[in-house]
């Protein structure tokens, strides 16, 4: 479970997040629904201990993340805007290194990277080197990595940004798989029909604010709207930036 | 526990950087190659070339090119009987100029009509020498043809001494006796001093690839910030990046020090007077004694590269700042400093100090080695600790 209040951050004086609270619940997918600038990215970011906030507090299943770090990050697998993966690696050498920074015993790392190699159906370039990976490839490698150390929750930053139309497709039969298994999976996305496709909750970011939440049905009913496209223009007060 | 989980993830960044350096071209090449195979043939080269022109010099015969020979037919045999090539030449003035200019004839000793009847008369007898001082190569040729002209003005002087009675001893009263004490591996150091800095370099380059690679490139990548939602601190994360790049540059420094050894093997030194101590034993105390610098080396290259935005520019700092640590060394040889208890304090400094030592054949001080080796290890501390600082730092994702 994720929770924040009242998050606010600024860069060089300029405010990217002000004042964000959202909770995203276990056996769930929430979405972060906004155009590009709203603050999604930023609000991940302090999620997952990367940046601190200016203001704020969050919890990773009940740990502080200001006050406890290291223990926030054990809880979550984060899958970032760009999947960075070690180029001279393999992909389950990318996936074990992680696995050994997260402090798993040997036998459990080479375990728990042949589960997720089998799970993300990745044994046909597994022990290739990273470098010539298409992008589907890369997101995979990026995810098994995420999850190696099997968090509760997962952090997606546009997971499916760059991915073609089958590999969106596999990537949203796996996080309603993690929902199925209980994670909490928190994903950004500035793609309307995949958050109304995949999301059970969706938080409406604009301008570094929360504008709306609720489920997609909710919020289509709440702006009187027909389409979810049309709910969410209404409610950033503008159609730029929309995918 | 926490202690112990540290050095763990300390160690496991280490082995993943040690890894992806062995599997990347441009790495290896700079640390592989470069030091060990050109700092070595850059040094016996340079040497090869010092040694022939230096015998080249002493063996060669002074080409001299004499107008009016027939003025002065005993000075002619004199030098001819001590080697020296004469061309009679029968030129005027402005083209004896003009060749020596062109070096179609560098030196040309030209006699006047009246030398004889001077040299008869016992009053100075002229003679002129054409040369070009501003040619490197004919100048020492002509301070070598004036040394024998004065030689055999000399013999004369004492001659007519001799003639009136007058002991030539008297025209002689201070003789200076110069004594050197100079062994041939002592002088084979001066020499040998550009040792110490092609190896000190060659060191930090062998690590330099993988300093910016692991900071700078990780950044460029987009790696660094998966890599910083794990549990390790972030200073834990960088210590392992200095220790691998410590490493390469260690790897690089063994591999450059055994290839000069073998390198001067095929310099024939002893024609130059000297012999250069590199057998097994002095080449590992040579790499045991530049050794404790990789860290503060690796520390400092870490440092830069965490300033920098990205790999270029990254690049462009450490091509320059890879220099700095060999800067005491061209400065020790400006200076002409001897070493000291507190030079010993100067990393880099005291490591090329404790070369030249090891290169004479002298035993070193082993409390100037400690010295050396606590200074060394301490700024490599010291660079670390910086270096964690830095990457605490919320602007180090870019």
């Amino acid at each position: 479970m994720i929770a924040a209040e009242g998050l606010v951050k600024s860069f060089d004086g300029v405010k990217a997040v002000r004042g964000i609270a959202l909770r995203a619940e276990d056996g769930a997918i929430t979405g972060l629904l906004g155009p590009n600038g709203a603050g999604k990215s930023t609000t991940l970011r302090m999620l997952c201990t990367v940046l601190a906030p200016d203001a704020g507090e969050a919890w990773i299943d009940g740990t502080h993340t200001a006050r406890d770090p290291l223990e926030a990050r054990r809880r979550i697998g984060v899958l970032t805007h760009d999947s960075g993966l070690y180029p001279h690696l393999t992909a389950r050498e990318n996936i074990l290194y992680f696995a050994e920074l997260h402090g798993m015993a040997r036998a459990a790392r080479e375990r728990r990277a042949d589960e997720l190699i089998d799970w993300l159906e990745m044994g046909a370039f597994a022990g290739r080197r990273a470098k010539g990976y298409s992008q589907g490839q890369r997101i995979k490698t990026a995810l098994a990595r995420a999850l190696v150390h099997s968090p509760r929750n997962v952090l997606l930053d546009e997971p499916t940004n760059g991915l073609d139309v089958m590999a969106v497709r596999n990537l949203r039969v796996l996080l309603r798989r993690l929902r199925d298994a209980g994670h909490c999976v928190l994903f950004s996305s500035h793609v309307m029909q995949e958050v109304s496709a995949l999301c059970d909750v969706v938080v409406v970011l604009a301008r570094g604010s929360v504008v709306a939440r609720g489920t997609p049905e909710e919020l289509r009913i709440s702006t009187g709207c027909d389409s979810l496209e049309d709910a969410f223009v209404k409610l950033i007060g503008t159609d730029e930036g929309l995918g | 526990m926490a202690g112990r989980r540290g050095i763990g993830a300390i160690a496991t960044v280490w082995r993943k950087e040690v890894r992806e350096s062995l599997r990347d071209r441009r790495t290896l090449i700079s640390a592989l190659l470069f030091g060990p195979l050109f700092g070595p043939l850059i040094l016996a080269a340079s040497l090869q070339f010092l040694v022939h022109r230096t015998v080249e010099e002493a063996d060669q015969r002074l080409v001299l090119a004499v107008r009016y020979a027939e003025r002065a037919p005993n000075l002619i045999a004199w030098l001819e009987a001590r080697n020296v090539a004469v061309t009679r030449v029968a030129l005027d003035d402005a083209a004896t100029r003009r060749a020596v200019q062109d070096r179609a004839y560098p030196l040309v000793l030209s006699i006047p009509a009246d030398f004889g009847t001077r040299l008869a008369a016992a009053r100075p007898a002229p003679l002129q020498l054409y040369s070009d001082a501003s040619a490197g190569r004919t100048d020492r040729d002509g301070a070598r043809a004036r040394a024998l002209i004065a030689q055999y003005g000399a013999g004369i002087g004492r001659l007519r001494l001799l003639a009136r009675g007058v002991d030539p001893l008297l025209q002689m009263p201070i003789v200076v006796q110069e004594i050197d004490v100079s062994t041939p591996q002592s002088r084979s150091v001066t020499v040998l001093g550009m040792l110490s800095y092609l190896v000190l370099l060659a060191m930090i380059l062998g690590g330099l690839y993988l300093a910016i690679d692991a900071t700078a490139g990780e950044r460029e990548r987009h790696s660094l910030e998966p890599l910083l939602t794990t549990p390790v601190p972030r200073e834990q994360l960088i210590y392992g990046k200095i220790l691998a790049s410590a490493t390469f540059m260690l790897l690089s420094l063994t591999l450059t020090v055994i290839a000069c050894a073998i390198a001067l093997r095929f310099v024939d030194l002893e024609n130059f007077g000297m012999t250069a101590r590199l057998d097994a034993g002095v080449v590992a105390k040579i790499i045991l004694a530049t050794a404790p610098l990789a860290l503060a080396a690796a520390g400092l290259m870490t440092v830069v590269a965490s300033f920098t935005r990205s790999y270029r520019e990254a690049q462009t700092w450490l091509g320059i700042v890879m220099l700095v640590p060999t800067l005491p060394i061209v400065f020790v040889g400006l200076a002409d400093l001897q070493p000291s208890l507190g030079l010993m304090a100067v990393p880099s400094l005291s490591q090329h100090f404790l070369i030249t030592t090891l290169l004479r054949g002298e035993a070193i001080s082993p409390l100037y080695a400690l010295v050396s080796v606590a200074s060394s290890l301490a700024l490599g501390a010291a660079l670390a600790f910086v270096a964690g600082r830095l990457y605490r730092r919320e602007s180090l994702l870019g």
